[in-house]
């Protein structure tokens, strides 16, 4: 992939940006961008307008419909609109590709972005960048969207009044002049050097800077100052670790280092040949998190009880403290357990999770001393963000406020008045503050709550630097200049002390003195920076030495009655995102819910409290109450219920706004994970949830669909050479002959996948797929091309849990192929299905005959062909469908076909690794592996050569092009596979 | 009782039956075919002309007469998808210096000047799910007046092919009819020899351009 | 009704017989012309009810197919794996009424059943509308129904053609085929009677339009010699068609590959099916008919109890079929199959399933006995258990099977809007609007034909040979 870098400031770019910037407000502009790129159209529909989709029916609707069927006796007259003057390395036609880092949770991940015709349409991990390495997640494929969002805040506002740079730069000067030490600044945690130095230049003396995060880790932190007296960071080398026990940790999911450690563990899991050695996985949690997927051993106990099953496992590996008395069953885990990880000392992880309180993770901390994994698959670093991030440090900040000690409160990047925890009252409190400053991308609950309210660039759009969870540093270079004239924290920051520094000038400058290069050298060095995406001279930090003091116990006495456990969405996480319709269509793992939170709770509960999925209950703590719909999941541990964060917004825009109950209104600041004694009572009503999965139970079909089996079983049929009989299926039809030129293929290792929905995600974005909204789901209308099924085995308290990933799996005895009136979904010489949209009825008659069941259908013009900003995300190489025409997976065709074009331009063939398709380099497990089957030396080639690989539904003969790999669990016999 | 039909009624139903109708559907079809494939309705030919913004742009003179090369202006021909219109800085290039007071070029100072596009008109325009590809065709043979004619003597550029999709398949399925040596891609004039058969087939081996199988999947053109 | 008083004689019911006693060859001509004949203004309110009603239907009808088009079929329930649902449905339905029509007025008259007589003309028209209503599902049913001129093979700019592999495509040409030929044979049974009609109309207007449509015949001894050669050309062309039809219907399921759809016996089993409900819809029809036209002379008990011979005879041919699902299910050792019956038969929807067996298997039992079979409002109630059923039949077939195919976690749901409703009552609407003013303008009984009968009846001792030519004089 060709990677370029483009110093945007410095380029000749310059002056197109800046007429970007003086249109962006004009109509024209608009209506001209509309002509520039006609091959957009938008996608972001708004549920409600959806849900009276068919009351609102009428002129429009049958206008658009008739644009649909191109009525116009004669092909309307179309413009083209070249540059005036064409920005260097742009080739009109050519995508580029730019180094760029965001953050989450306030740590860096190195990206690339591809951009057309100065377009950002996608992004794609930094494969330099340790945090991604190339990969990427669903929440990071989504922020292209959120670019983009037409809800986006435009303008600054003062007291809701709109109002000009010019007057909050003087205002902001003048507030801060009279606040002097009244100051304080709320930021969302960051790491990013240039900008901890800006705020700390502006926090003179007097002045206080606070940090907040509603998922933070504070609890992580705790423990380290508890086991070691100080701070530290903590990095798993899970690539080392061949047994792995997570005590309620979905480390491989939805944080800043989830990309990379689901890397790792796949890295130890994937099935490279017919001898697989696998590490085995223990996972301790009370919900199924897509880390529980992966696990060999899973067992669902109560959040509090956690804390009892680390004690004992530390007992048992030689730390000084009592071991608690356990049920059989768990008392069995932690045994088997503790016997793998004694088996595998210096080669195993024991980890806790941020959600589990601070004792335990001293007590993880002891284990891993015991178990000699401190220096080899556990290491130790200084903290990259060395403060509280969490419920301390935000009621410290409004404990101040109501000592009246705040004049003037910069609030950066965190909708606190949302996310914070109720008891904390945030909105009462900001109105204390004389002067709210609030900067942020959405005129969201916060800024109505702030006297001035500043929209902010999104990280696209601006410059900046970010450092990763091992301090590697990557510079943030904008993709597009800010659509809506944002603001960057480090200008309003300078503006505070009257200075007007471009945020360019301001990372630059910051650079340039901590480097202490002269120009032409340290120009050379930002060059190579931005084109790398990670700045050399600031590389990972080296381990600190720790030393161990004594842990005390963490076991309480397990308390009985109903527990109201907190979790970070699975698609949304904190809610900052809620306005995505890509990240509020995505279905959650295992529930496979969209449009919506419940309060989730294991079949058991659910009878024990006398409800069903659907009913609308009330749940009631510490007197705060919300009404919650119930959602029964197999697999959660009994008496608890789980809500999750991030819905209930009131101003997130017309997506996310009304979507789901906030739960933030349950929480406290002194139980922001766990907290016990809910009530649970039933009320009359009942509320409508959208799945895109019913069933769950694989009907005995699992030698036909997916097929699994223990490690030590295979192995022994292998070594008794069990050969499992395929008996040839004889097909009518003359066989084509795929043995010459490129032949695609695609392998999915259902042992690495952990089931993420990275891959959805980045489908939906690489290929335009619309969004429906939750009333077409509910109707089982839903449009993404690759979904991840979810099957239970076993008791439904603890069941295995498989996913697999289905997308069109490229039949070469397609049955769509023959029932097509018109021809329109046919093969190519490549062994592709092809699907013509432009040439499809829409009869419908190849889904009912497709038994992958992967086709979508647009039953309503779903693409949204109004919205002007949404238009511009649009991937030009893949047409935008219309109403009426089935659509499905294609294998990134438009890949292909660029590369192929590429490479015969070239006379040369396609290497190996040159196609890499939408889900394949999005997926943090790498367990989708793409390319060419004739050369026998490419990495799929050898993958389905491999006798552990299967296919679905081969009594069909259906031949797919997509494989699969066996799924394995690697269990101890000790637990007979499965822990019932 | 009187009759309410003459005897000549039975040749009148006989006429009706036999004549009429037969040239009831031949009108139509005639129809059909016209609606489908007049010049007025593909837009061919110089009486279909593409009027152009300001003093328009001459491809007669600047390459007829002044003899540039396709590429100065349309740079990305060899290496994107689309042969770019040039930006206005191209044509500033030269008319800074060439007439740049000619009252002809005021469109193109201005649109420098205020930074605001030129908007030309579209003469070939594929539908939007047909993704046409320049730098390969120029790469494997096809020269620029195979698809646009002899754009060298059209003083407004019009079509001199509908460009549909039964005679994009004529060439894919049979490319030996219009290759030409690399020499000759650029070279507006260019007629094909008298032994164009047997050359665009030596051409073809050359090239090494795909089976006519390979060349008409759906996926060539349509994603 | 009572404005049609007049018209109705004394009822004396026949049960052995094809004609009433008395029926001579002017009583037929009188009875069945002054029908049509009857001025305008004079119209029996019955027949001004009925039609308004129809209108009424028709016009929910055009609504949702406006609907349909300026919207997109998103206001229909289906979705995936649903994705064909009330409209296929109601295709198959209305294509099978027609088969009767067809049997009755071709293959009958191969036979020479002289029973066919009085009601092949309204059966044929009972065809043409109904392949009417059924034709235009799969035409609105594609997402972009502008370009349903794709299915045709035509030489097009694109350079395309359709895909012949596809059965959808093989039922173009079936469907085209056996309207085309219906409509004839049709259309050429009728022109001796508009002849008759022509000569006895008094109104200019009537003179004129029967005139042309008479296309000049004056009944002689070339014209029937004609006549009785192109029915029978006609008679021959529309027998395979019968069979053909819903054979080629029945292949949109049986090719595919779908549990519950790829099955061998579909094509006799849809064609006795259709016969079925065919023969079910003439009765329905036929009912209210004689008794309000006074045509108990003409339609005797005789033909409905030979018809719901018929009935009873394709009726156990269905019967099979389902039983011979069941058994394949097990005897395949298929698990998609055998699953697919289980939950056909217990599973949520399974109540579908026993209405179908209910009406289409039991209730029709009852036809075994005489007593019933020329009991009409017993006849009536069996023909529409008849018709209700066989809608089952193919909502079992088709909804029930997409809902649970082969990868459980793509099953579905299926919840009909009120669109899908609308566009199947509405077609009801299109047939009954057609079919009241076909009873109103053209004969509804062939008249020749029947006095035909009567002169046969008459010399039934004689010889038969003698010549049909002097029916028509």
């Amino acid at each position: 992939m060709s990677k370029e870098s483009l110093d945007i400031q410095g380029s000749s770019g310059q002056s197109y940006w800046r007429s970007l910037e003086e249109l962006s407000q004009s109509a024209e502009f608009r209506a001209r961008l509309e002509r520039e790129f006609p091959r957009e159209a938008a996608e972001l529909r708004d549920p409600v307008s959806r849900r009276s989709f068919l009351k609102l029916m009428g002129a429009s609707m049958a206008l658009s419909s008739l644009v649909g069927c191109q009525f116009a006796l004669k092909q309307p007259q179309e413009k083209i609109v070249p540059y005036v003057r064409q920005p260097e390395q742009v080739i009109p036609g050519r995508s580029l590709y730019f180094a760029t880092s965001m953050t989450v949770q306030g740590y860096g991940i190195g990206l690339l972005a591809e951009s057309h015709e100065g377009r950002p349409t996608k992004v794609e991990g930094n494969a330099f960048h340790p945090a991604s390495r190339g990969s990427s997640d669903a929440w990071i494929q989504a922020s292209v969207l959120t670019m983009y969002d037409p809800d986006r805040s435009q303008q600054i506002l003062k007291a809701g009044q709109p109002a000009s740079w010019e007057d909050a730069f003087t205002a902001l000067g003048s507030a801060y002049a009279q606040a002097g030490s009244g100051l304080r600044i709320l930021t969302e945690p960051t790491a990013s050097p240039s900008l901890v130095a800006a705020i700390q230049e502006v926090v003179g003396a007097g002045a206080k800077w606070y940090q907040y995060d509603a998922l933070s880790g504070d609890n992580t932190r705790a423990g380290a100052q508890a086991a070691f007296g100080s701070a530290v960071n903590t990095i798993y080398a899970f690539d080392k670790a061949d047994v792995v026990v997570a005590l309620d940790s979905d480390f491989t999911h939805g944080s800043a280092t989830s990309i990379r450690y689901a890397q790792d563990v796949a890295s130890k899991r994937r099935i490279t040949s017919d001898e697989p050695v696998m590490s085995r996985i223990y996972v301790a949690e009370p919900t199924p998190s897509n880390t529980g997927a992966l696990a060999d051993h899973r067992l669902a106990v109560k959040s509090g009880d956690i804390a009892a099953v680390t004690q004992a496992i530390a007992a048992a590996v030689g730390v000084s403290v009592a071991a608690p008395t356990l049920p059989e069953a768990t008392q069995k885990w932690v045994a088997t357990a503790v016997a793998d990880l004694q088996a595998a000392t210096g080669k195993s992880v024991v980890i806790a999770g941020e959600t589990q309180p601070a004792a335990v993770h001293a007590l993880v901390h002891a284990i891993n001393a015991a178990l000699a994994n401190v220096g080899s698959t556990v290491n130790y670093t200084a903290p990259i963000i060395d403060a509280d991030t969490g419920a301390a440090s935000l009621k410290a900040l409004v404990d101040e406020i109501n000592a009246g000690a705040v004049s003037m409160l910069v609030i950066a990047d965190v909708n606190v008045v949302y996310s914070a925890p109720a008891d904390l009252n945030m909105a009462e409190a900001l109105k204390k503050v004389a002067t709210v400053v609030h900067l942020g991308l959405y005129n969201d609950e916060t800024a109505a709550a702030s006297t001035w309210h500043i929209h902010a660039t999104h990280y696209l759009e601006s410059w900046g630097d970010t450092r990763a969870y091992n301090g590697v540093v990557s510079l943030q270079q904008p993709l597009i200049a800010p659509l809506y004239d944002g603001k960057h924290l480090s200008e309003v920051l300078n503006a505070l002390t009257g200075k007007r520094v471009s945020a360019h000038d301001a990372v630059k400058g910051h650079w340039q003195a901590q480097l202490g290069l002269d120009g032409f050298t340290f120009d050379k060095a930002w060059q190579t920076a931005l084109h790398d995406g990670i700045v050399a001279g600031a590389s990972a930090i080296g381990s600190t030495p720790v030393t161990l003091g004594t842990v005390g116990a963490a076991a309480g006495a397990s308390s009985d009655g109903l527990e109201l456990i907190f979790r970070a969405d699975p698609s949304l996480r904190d809610g900052s995102a809620a306005n995505n319709g890509w990240l509020q269509e995505v279905p959650k793992p295992f529930s496979k819910l969209v449009w919506d939170n419940s309060a989730q709770v294991s079949p058991e509960t659910a009878s024990k409290l006398g409800v069903k999925t659907e009913d609308v209950v009330t749940l009631t703590i510490n007197g705060r109450s919300v009404e919650a719909p119930i959602n029964v999941v197999p697999g959660q541990a009994n008496d608890t219920v789980v809500v999750h964060l991030g819905f209930g917004r009131t101003q997130a825009g017309k997506v996310g706004n009304g979507v789901g109950f906030n739960s933030y209104a349950l929480r406290s600041s002194d139980a922001m994970w766990v907290a016990n004694g809910v009530t649970v009572s039933k009320t009359d009503k009942t509320y409508k949830l959208a799945t895109t999965q019913s069933h769950y139970n694989l009907e005995g079909r699992d030698f036909d669909i997916l097929h699994a089996k223990t490690l030590a079983e295979y192995l022994e049929e292998k070594k008794a050479g069990v050969k499992h009989k395929k008996h040839e299926i004889y097909s009518l039809f003359p066989a084509y002959d795929y043995s010459k030129g490129y032949q695609w293929g695609m392998t999915i290792d259902l042992n690495a996948c952990n089931g993420c929905n990275a891959c959805v995600v980045a489908c939906q974005a690489e290929n335009n797929i619309p969004v429906v909204g939750k009333e077409e789901i509910w109707r089982g209308r839903e449009m993404q091309w690759i979904r991840i099924d979810t099957y239970f085995s076993g008791d439904s308290s603890n069941p295995t849990i498989y996913q697999q990933p289905i997308a069109c799996m490229q039949c070469e005895h397609a049955p769509c192929e023959i029932v097509c009136p018109v021809a329109a979904t046919v093969h190519d010489s490549e062994g592709i299905n092809n699907m013509v949209y432009n040439r499809c009825v829409g009869t419908k008659y190849c889904s009912n005959n497709c038994p992958y069941k992967v086709r979508r259908f647009n039953f309503f013009q779903y693409a949204d062909e109004e919205t002007p900003s949404l238009k511009l995300q649009r991937n030009p190489d893949v047409t935008v469908r219309v109403r009426g025409v089935m659509e499905k997976c294609n294998y990134c065709l438009q890949r292909i076909n660029e590369a192929r074009i590429d490479a015969t331009r070239e006379d040369r063939v396609i290497q190996d690794g040159e196609v890499v398709t939408a889900c394949q380099q999005a997926c943090p497990s790498q367990a989708i592996v793409f390319g060419n089957i004739n050369d026998t030396s490419s990495q799929v080639a050898k993958l389905k050569a491999l006798e552990t690989k299967f296919t679905v539904l081969d009594s069909l003969n259906t031949k797919p092009r997509t494989s699969y790999m066996i799924k394995f669990t690697n269990s101890n016999p000790e637990l007979s596979g499965k822990t019932e | 009782m009187a009759q309410v039909f003459t005897r000549r009624a039975n040749t009148i139903a006989r006429l009706s039956i036999f004549v009429g109708i037969p040239l009831v559907l031949a009108l139509l079809s005639a129809a059909w075919w016209y609606y489908t494939r007049s010049d007025w309705i593909r837009d061919v030919g110089p009486a279909h002309a593409v009027v152009q913004p300001g003093g328009g742009f001459s491809h007669q003179l600047h390459i007829g007469g002044l003899k540039m090369d396709c590429r100065y202006c349309h740079t990305a021909v060899e290496v994107s998808s689309s042969a770019n219109i040039p930006p206005t800085e191209t044509c500033m290039g030269c008319h800074s210096q060439v007439l740049p007071q000619s009252p002809k070029l005021e469109f193109i100072r201005t649109s420098y000047a205020e930074n605001m596009p030129v908007q030309w008109n579209k003469v070939h325009d594929l539908p939007k799910f047909v993704y046409f590809n320049h730098s390969i065709h120029v790469d494997k043979g096809v020269g620029c007046s195979t698809c646009h004619g002899n754009i060298a003597t059209m003083a407004v550029v019009y079509k001199t092919e509908a460009l549909y999709m039964n005679w994009c398949l004529n060439c894919h399925r049979n490319p030996e009819q219009f290759l030409r040596p690399q020499s000759e891609i650029y070279n507006t004039a260019w007629q094909p020899p008298a032994d164009q058969i047997a050359q665009g087939l030596k051409l073809k081996e050359q090239y090494g351009i795909r089976s006519s199988y390979q060349l008409t999947n759906c996926s060539i053109c349509h994603r | 009704m009572q404005s049609s008083q007049p018209l109705k004689p004394p009822v004396v019911e026949t049960y052995d017989e094809l004609l009433g006693p008395g029926e001579t060859y002017t009583s037929v001509t009188a009875k069945i012309g002054d029908i049509v004949l009857y001025p305008l203004l004079k119209t029996p309110w019955g027949w001004i009810g009925g039609f308004v009603a129809a209108g009424l239907f028709l016009m929910l009808y055009l609504y949702s197919l406006a609907t349909l088009f300026t919207v997109g079929i998103g206001i229909w329930g289906i979705n995936i794996p649903v994705a064909w649902g009330f409209d296929i449905i109601n295709f198959v339905w209305w294509i099978g009424i027609g088969h009767a029509g067809t049997l009755i007025s071709a293959i009958l008259l191969l036979f020479r059943q002289d029973w066919r007589t009085s009601i092949n003309r309204a059966a044929e028209a009972m065809t043409i509308f109904a392949v009417a209503c059924a034709g235009i599902y799969p035409l609105v049913h594609t997402g972009r129904p502008w370009l349903d001129y794709w299915f045709l093979p035509y030489p097009s700019t694109l350079g395309m053609w359709p895909q012949f592999r596809s059965p959808l495509e093989w039922d173009v040409f079936a469907i085209s085929t056996y309207a085309t030929v219906s409509v004839l044979f049709w259309f050429v049974g009728l022109i001796p009677d508009l002849a008759t009609l022509r000569d006895r109309a008094q109104h200019p207007i009537a003179k004129i339009f029967y005139g042309i449509l008479s296309l000049g015949w004056r009944g002689a001894a070339k014209h029937w010699q004609r006549y009785e050669m192109a029915s029978l050309i006609l008679a021959g062309l529309s027998t395979p068609l019968v069979l053909s039809v819903h054979s080629i219907i029945s292949f949109d399921f049986a090719v595919s590959q779908l549990p519950g759809w790829h099955v061998t016996v579909f094509p006799p089993y849809f064609v006795a099916g259709a016969v079925y409900c065919g023969f079910a819809m003439v009765i329905l029809l036929m009912i209210p008919i004689r008794s309000w036209f006074g045509l108990h002379g003409l339609i005797t008990m005789r033909h409905f109890d030979v018809m719901s011979k018929v009935m009873l005879a394709s009726g156990l041919i269905v019967t099979y079929g389902y039983f011979g699902e069941i058994f394949y299910s097990w005897y395949s050792g298929n698990i998609y199959e055998y699953y697919l019956i289980v939950s056909r038969t217990t599973g949520p929807w399974a109540w579908s399933y026993w209405a179908l067996i209910l009406f289409n298997v039991l209730v029709p039992q009852l036809l075994w006995s005489k007593k019933f079979r020329t009991n009409l409002p017993v006849l009536f109630f069996i023909s529409i258990c008849i018709n209700i059923g066989m809608w089952f039949e193919r909502w079992v077939i088709i909804v029930l099977s997409l809902k649970r195919d082969f990868i459980p976690t793509s099953w579905g749901v299926y919840t009909p809007t009120f669109y899908d409703w609308a566009t199947y009552i509405g077609s009801f609407g299109l047939f009954f609007v057609l079919f009241f003013l076909f009873v109103r303008l053209l004969p509804m009984v062939a008249i020749f034909e029947v006095r035909d009968l009567v002169h046969k009846t008459e010399h039934k001792a004689h010889d038969k040979k003698e010549g049909h030519g002097h029916a028509g004089a």
